[in-house]
């Protein structure tokens, strides 16, 4: 059986055991599953949350960024997890109080105030779309690589099925599709990790094998890859190289941003108890890590059989030839790659080889003059193909490169889909129902629902073809936009007595400055080419556009608790109602969901 | 619900609390992660150092004790102060 079929196969049954499951689900009525007062268990919930969260961002394109750039990429790992210590401690065990639908009726309710929910709803649009398009790449790239054609046609492709998915709709709310989404998800991640850790370090753990020592060389695998890829002129991969502050505020914002996402924190709406939401969040981040600690696995073994692949003969030997690519069949998968467009290689000095090294590099200039090289001929290697690339890479059996596919489909489509119902539901539900006209009927309301929803692919499709970043890069942003817009708002709602005014004006201030603040660095509405500064030589000191929801964060808070100050205090009841929130006693039964 | 001291005083222990959490979840990121990672340079983990070892492992392992601990611990301090469900 050819790899196609076997791609089909898997990909299929995936998916059939998806629609199986939420077929089976509603038939023994959904309500049975979130029955008043029983709610969601916190393992169940932990697993469909984690499911839900982790998107491609996670499974196709980090693994990627933190191989080509090495320990200043770990960011991604520690924002990306560091937030649900946020969640777990300031948010979920309060809002599981509160007891309300979602985050912006919260909002709305403890600042009093319709315009405050407003506010919310425009920030919980504003960041999910963003998102949307940062899925939308890695979309492209799992079509394109799935279905063999070209990034554009697969992203097109990619873009139909998504849309079907959420028009299918009612199965993104179903529990038990989002566990088997996670299942699928984490084997797909894990076992051609498992075959890579054993073939480079012959240890079955991923997270050990990174930090033991390389089969042929018995040296640690760490200092190999380091010496590999010094050798070949790039910085090493453990070293510190970017800009400390920026790595900080970075880090940061994708924290703030994890806790701040509307469709992450409603999850914690439907467990039994108070103390559930605070167990639920644990177990969210125990499924999460068995992803995020195999991650820089991945990402340091893959940058190591990529160089190996490129200097069969050694770094200090002669590079692999474009015969040996075209016939070999442990090069097929550059073959099958180069179909996409997103990985491509050219013999500029016609030797038949193909040098692949930092041509930016001054210590490289003598070796390429003496050997004859004019520029590194390894032209086009995009990060986000690394994760769909490497069990192939790593010339492993067909099944496993199909799970792999299967895997990194379930991740974009669940959490798209899911996106585009919470955008749409925004629109239709809380700015035209809630705001703009309170008589509108169920039919119309359903009209603005898909009509929003199609708007939103479409923005997402056409900025995804040209997209301001590499998928994990554009998420990051709209991290950023909730850390500046919804989290300050949640955590003044609790922990003080902000009143409404001073709400708005944060979350308006916040999401503001942080959205001018991208548009500066990455286009006006992320069209290419508006930009006045690049993240290369960034607007203010050092800091770039995607780390800039952090000082958001702090603008929001700062504004928020001036515009207060100054203002009258909070009426008697909200006062009472905050207090009620920090009591865990006399909580209303789970909410349906 | 508990008289107004009673749950004022529940309310400064879990900020007690939280702080506590919150120092060690900035320290093992941002700090040994990051910031304080040079100071950790002597301490060699496969092939590269303890730093590096927190800002890819380490810090999510301790994110997860921190999670956990704050649920058992906030359980307990609920029934201390008869506030639980």
């Amino acid at each position: 059986m050819d790899q196609f079929t076997l791609n089909l196969l898997f990909v299929g049954a995936s998916f059939a055991l998806y629609i199986g499951i939420a077929v089976w689900a509603r038939a023994g009525s959904t309500s049975e599953f979130y029955a008043a007062g029983r709610g969601v268990h916190p393992v169940t919930n932990g697993m469909a949350t984690a499911a839900d969260w982790m998107s491609a961002a996670s499974f196709i394109s980090m693994a990627g960024l933190i191989a080509f750039t090495g320990y200043d990429n770990s960011t991604f790992l520690m924002g990306w997890t560091g937030g649900y210590v946020l969640l777990a401690l300031l948010l979920a065990p309060y809002l599981r109080k509160f007891g309300k639908y979602t985050v912006s009726e919260f909002i709305g309710d403890r600042f009093y105030s319709q315009t405050a929910r407003l506010v919310a709803v425009i920030c919980l649009i504003v960041a999910s779309v963003t998102y949307v398009i940062g899925q939308m790449t890695g979309v492209g790239v799992a079509f394109g690589r799935f279905l063999e054609v070209n990034n554009t046609t697969g992203l097109l492709i990619g873009a139909c099925v998504v849309f079907a998915y959420a028009v299918f709709g009612g199965m993104k709310g179903v529990t038990y599709t989002q566990v088997a989404q996670y299942c699928v998800l984490i084997c797909a991640y894990t076992i051609p990790a498992v075959f890579i850790s054993l073939q480079l370090t012959g240890t079955p753990l991923p997270p050990l094998g990174l930090f033991g020592n390389d089969v042929t060389s018995s040296e640690p695998l760490l200092t190999k890859l380091n010496q590999v890829i010094i050798d070949i002129g790039f910085a090493s991969y453990t070293g510190h190289h970017a800009n400390t502050i920026n790595m900080v505020l970075f880090t940061l914002s994708l924290m703030i941003g994890t806790a701040g996402l509307p469709h992450v924190i409603m999850r914690f709406f439907t467990v039994p108890r108070v103390s559930d939401a605070r167990w639920s969040a644990g177990w969210t981040l125990v499924f999460i890590a068995l992803l995020y600690l195999t991650a820089p696995a991945v990402g340091a073994m893959a940058r190591l059989n990529i160089t190996d692949m490129m200097w069969p003969n050694g770094t200090q030997g002669d590079a692999v030839a474009v015969e040996t690519i075209e016939n070999d069949p442990k090069y097929n998968w550059m073959l099958t790659w180069q179909k996409t467009g997103l990985l491509d290689w050219e013999d500029k000095n016609d030797d038949g080889k193909i040098q692949y090294y930092n041509d930016q590099s001054p210590a490289m200039e003598e070796r390429a003059a003496e050997s004859g090289w004019v520029g590194n001929e390894l032209t086009n290697f995009n990060r986000d193909i690394l994760v769909l690339a490497n069990p192939e890479i790593a010339n492993l059996p067909g099944w496993v490169i199909a799970l792999v596919a299967a895997g990194g489909l379930a991740a974009a489509l669940s959490t798209a889909a899911g996106l585009l119902l919470a955008i749409s539901s925004a629109v239709s539900h809380d700015l035209i129902k809630g705001a703009i006209n309170p008589n509108i009927s169920e039919k119309g309301e359903l009209l603005w629902a898909r009509i929003s929803m199609a708007a939103a692919i479409v923005v997402a499709t056409y900025l995804g073809l040209n997209p301001p970043g590499f998928a994990a890069q554009t998420v990051a942003l709209a991290f950023g936009l909730a850390a500046a817009s919804i989290f300050p708002a949640l955590m003044m709602g609790i922990f003080t007595k902000v009143n409404n005014k001073g709400a708005v004006a944060g979350m308006l201030a916040g999401l503001l400055t942080t959205l001018v603040y991208i548009f500066l660095h990455k286009g006006w509405f992320f069209i290419p080419g508006t930009n006045s500064f690049t993240d290369a030589d960034p607007l203010l000191f050092t800091i770039k556009s995607t780390s800039f929801g952090a000082i958001g964060a702090a603008i929001n808070f700062t504004v928020a608790y001036f515009v207060s100050k100054s203002t009258e205090p909070v009426p008697s009841e909200i006062q009472d109602l905050v207090e009620s929130v920090r009591i865990p006693k006399g909580a209303a039964a789970a909410q349906a969901h | 619900m508990a008289d107004k001291s009673s749950s004022n005083a529940y309310w400064e222990a879990n900020l007690r609390i939280i702080k506590i959490c919150l120092v060690i979840w900035a320290l093992v990121s941002f700090g040994f992660g990051i910031l304080l990672r040079p100071l950790l340079s002597g301490i060699p983990v496969g092939g590269t150092d303890l730093g590096f070892w927190f800002a890819q492992q380490g810090s999510i392992l301790v994110f997860l004790a921190l999670i956990f601990f704050y649920a058992w611990r906030m359980n307990r301090l609920d029934k201390e102060y008869g506030v639980e469900e």
